[in-house]
């Protein structure tokens, strides 16, 4: 069962502190921007991905993935806040379902993703990329569901985490390997077997490859078809959420 | 009626009996008070009550919904008011409101309204529009009294209301919690190891070590101390002594110069007292009982007296800490 008026107001309340923190704002946007245009500008003099496109141009869809990751990641990771300063708390004795709170919390950090990918896509502009409504549509509509299954994922992990101590450690096991075994920077088939096994277990390989068939759809940079791309991500974004809903039933026992 | 009942309730966590086969029922529209030191177990009883914690053994009853079986209907009839604050301090008091209210699923038509009259009861609608994080530890507790009640619950949980708060906030806050039941026909349960703050209470458990060992309202637990204690200096207390022995028949002590005996109504016995010893007496004065003293009876020590190791000293002066400034 799922509550709407608590899913909306779970979306609300993160959307409003989202436009609030300026700080966080300016950070989110920049890291894509650095990634782009240092690391892509500074790489596109050493390596030509071919297929006509400038590396910085073979990386516009993963720094997409890359910014959905981060803010996805983030918005979940801020129920560990929450259950520190104890909202959670307040939050679970409200007459509303765990499948509510799960939803509502993904749904706002799929929504504040899928902003942050929207701004960064219009910037392809300055990449030299044409981009048609109907790519630029769909690559939003990808995003949609990669930033959904990302949350969804985030929330499975705060579940196990009571403080943010542990941000770092997720940072550097869980974040940045997913975001390296993705096919972000370089396509993951030139990967040796044991990385590539692990970026097929990926949820954000299956998203960079769908924003891949989005943006570029003539340049055959894709490692899967986009049908088992999406379907991958629309059976992880289901399975998730309902480990996650799983999760949080499961601290009543202990 | 009842409105909360526990039947032979039990919780462990490994090896540790938090709470241990206790029974009560708390009457509507009265104010139950759950008093012991920390780590007697009203926390984690608490926790059972409002859903957050399965129960070992037992049963639990609010408004006659199983907390175990049905928890969202037990939801929908409890506020409460936590130890540890949990408003969201980057958000606006009438916005904390607002997320409350639409998680209870307050109506539209009177969410406005209901969030208005919960900030003018506790005093706080001048400041609505300020963040939370820019209030003080006392409007941070008033602010989640008003949350608690913002869905008209039939049952408020406050969890050591005033723990941590300076001695003016803490009247201020009393004020309110007795208007309570009466104002918002609402009836309180809560926990507080203040054992002066539990006059207020129309019942009283006290538990220790996760047992229930007294029951009732104050008047009769301060009665098991056997009365009021009555101290006289006179300008010869040996000859006071003899005759005031005489007179009730009564031993009396002597104390740092100072006679002292209990009786059961200290009040009325006052005048015979003088009489008696006539023109010696110096200075007489009445001690009344207070709960602490019905503590210190039933378990040989003072409620404040921490039982716990330091950590849990700490924890509380963290805790404190954390309730007067920032967080939260």
């Amino acid at each position: 069962m799922i509550e709407v008026n608590a899913v909306y107001v779970l979306i609300a309340r993160d959307f409003k502190k989202f436009i609030r923190e300026k700080g966080r704002l300016i950070s989110t946007f920049a890291r894509p921007l650095i990634w782009l245009f240092l690391v892509g500008g500074g790489m596109s003099r050493l390596v030509s991905p071919g297929m006509g496109l400038s590396y910085m141009q073979f990386i516009f869809p993963g720094i997409l993935g890359m910014t959905i990751l981060f803010s996805a990641i983030f918005s979940s990771i801020s129920i560990i806040w929450d259950k520190e300063f104890g909202l959670m708390k307040a939050i679970l004795v409200a007459p509303v379902s765990r499948l509510s709170i799960v939803v509502g919390k993904a749904l706002s950090g799929t929504i504040i993703s899928v902003i942050q990918a929207a701004v960064i896509l219009m910037l392809f502009p300055f990449l030299g990329i044409k981009l048609s409504l109907l790519s630029a549509v769909s690559a939003l509509a990808v995003s949609f569901l990669l930033a959904f299954s990302i949350s969804a994922l985030g929330i499975i992990i705060a579940s196990f985490l009571e403080s943010m101590e542990s941000f770092s450690a997720i940072m550097n096991f869980i974040v940045m390997p997913m975001f390296f075994l993705s096919g972000a920077m370089y396509p993951v088939k030139n990967l040796p077997e044991i990385l590539k096994l692990i970026s097929k277990l990926n949820p954000l390989t299956y998203g960079i490859d769908a924003l891949k068939h989005a943006i570029f759809p003539d340049a055959g940079i894709f490692d899967f078809p986009l049908p088992a791309d999406l379907g991958i991500l629309i059976i992880s974004s289901a399975v998730f959420v309902i480990i996650a809903g799983i999760m949080f039933e499961r601290k009543k026992t202990k | 009626m009842s409105l909360i009942k526990v039947e032979n309730l039990s919780k462990q966590f490994g090896n540790l009996t938090a709470v241990n086969n206790i029974s009560f029922e708390v009457t509507e529209g009265t104010i139950f008070g759950f008093l012991g030191p920390n780590g007697a177990g009203k926390t984690t009883t608490i926790n059972i009550l409002c859903t957050l914690l399965a129960p070992t053994s037992g049963k639990t009853y609010i408004a006659g919904h199983d907390c175990l079986k049905e928890p969202s209907e037990v939801r929908k009839n409890i506020g409460i008011v936590f130890q540890d604050t949990t408003l969201d301090k980057d958000l606006t008091a009438y916005e904390n409101l607002m997320f409350h209210a639409c998680l209870y699923d307050v109506k539209r038509s009177v969410i406005k309204e209901r969030i208005n009259d919960a900030l003018n009861f506790v005093g706080l609608f001048e400041r609505k529009d300020d963040l939370v994080k820019k209030y003080s530890g006392g409007m941070k507790r008033r602010l989640e009294v008003a949350r608690g009640m913002i869905h008209r619950p039939k049952v408020l949980f406050l969890d050591e209301p005033t723990l941590g708060l300076d001695p003016q906030t803490r009247a201020h806050l009393w004020e309110f919690i007795i208007e309570l039941p009466k104002k918002h026909n609402v009836t309180v349960f809560m926990t507080t190891h203040y054992m002066e703050e539990a006059e207020v209470c129309n019942n009283i458990a006290i538990i220790d070590n996760g047992k229930i060992i007294a029951a009732g309202t104050p008047e009769e637990l301060k009665k098991t101390v056997g009365g009021d204690v009555i101290y006289i200096r006179t300008s010869d207390n040996a000859r006071a002594k003899n005759e005031i022995e005489k007179l009730f028949n009564l031993e009396v002590s002597e104390k740092d110069n100072e006679l002292f005996l209990t009786a059961l109504r200290g009040d009325a016995c006052i005048p015979e007292i003088i009489k008696a010893v006539g023109e010696t007496v110096l200075s007489v004065r009445l001690q009344r009982p207070t709960l602490n003293d019905a503590f210190l009876k039933m378990t040989g020590r003072q409620i404040r007296e921490q039982n716990g190791s330091p950590e849990d000293t700490i924890k509380e002066a963290v805790r404190s800490y954390r309730r007067r400034h920032d967080r939260g």
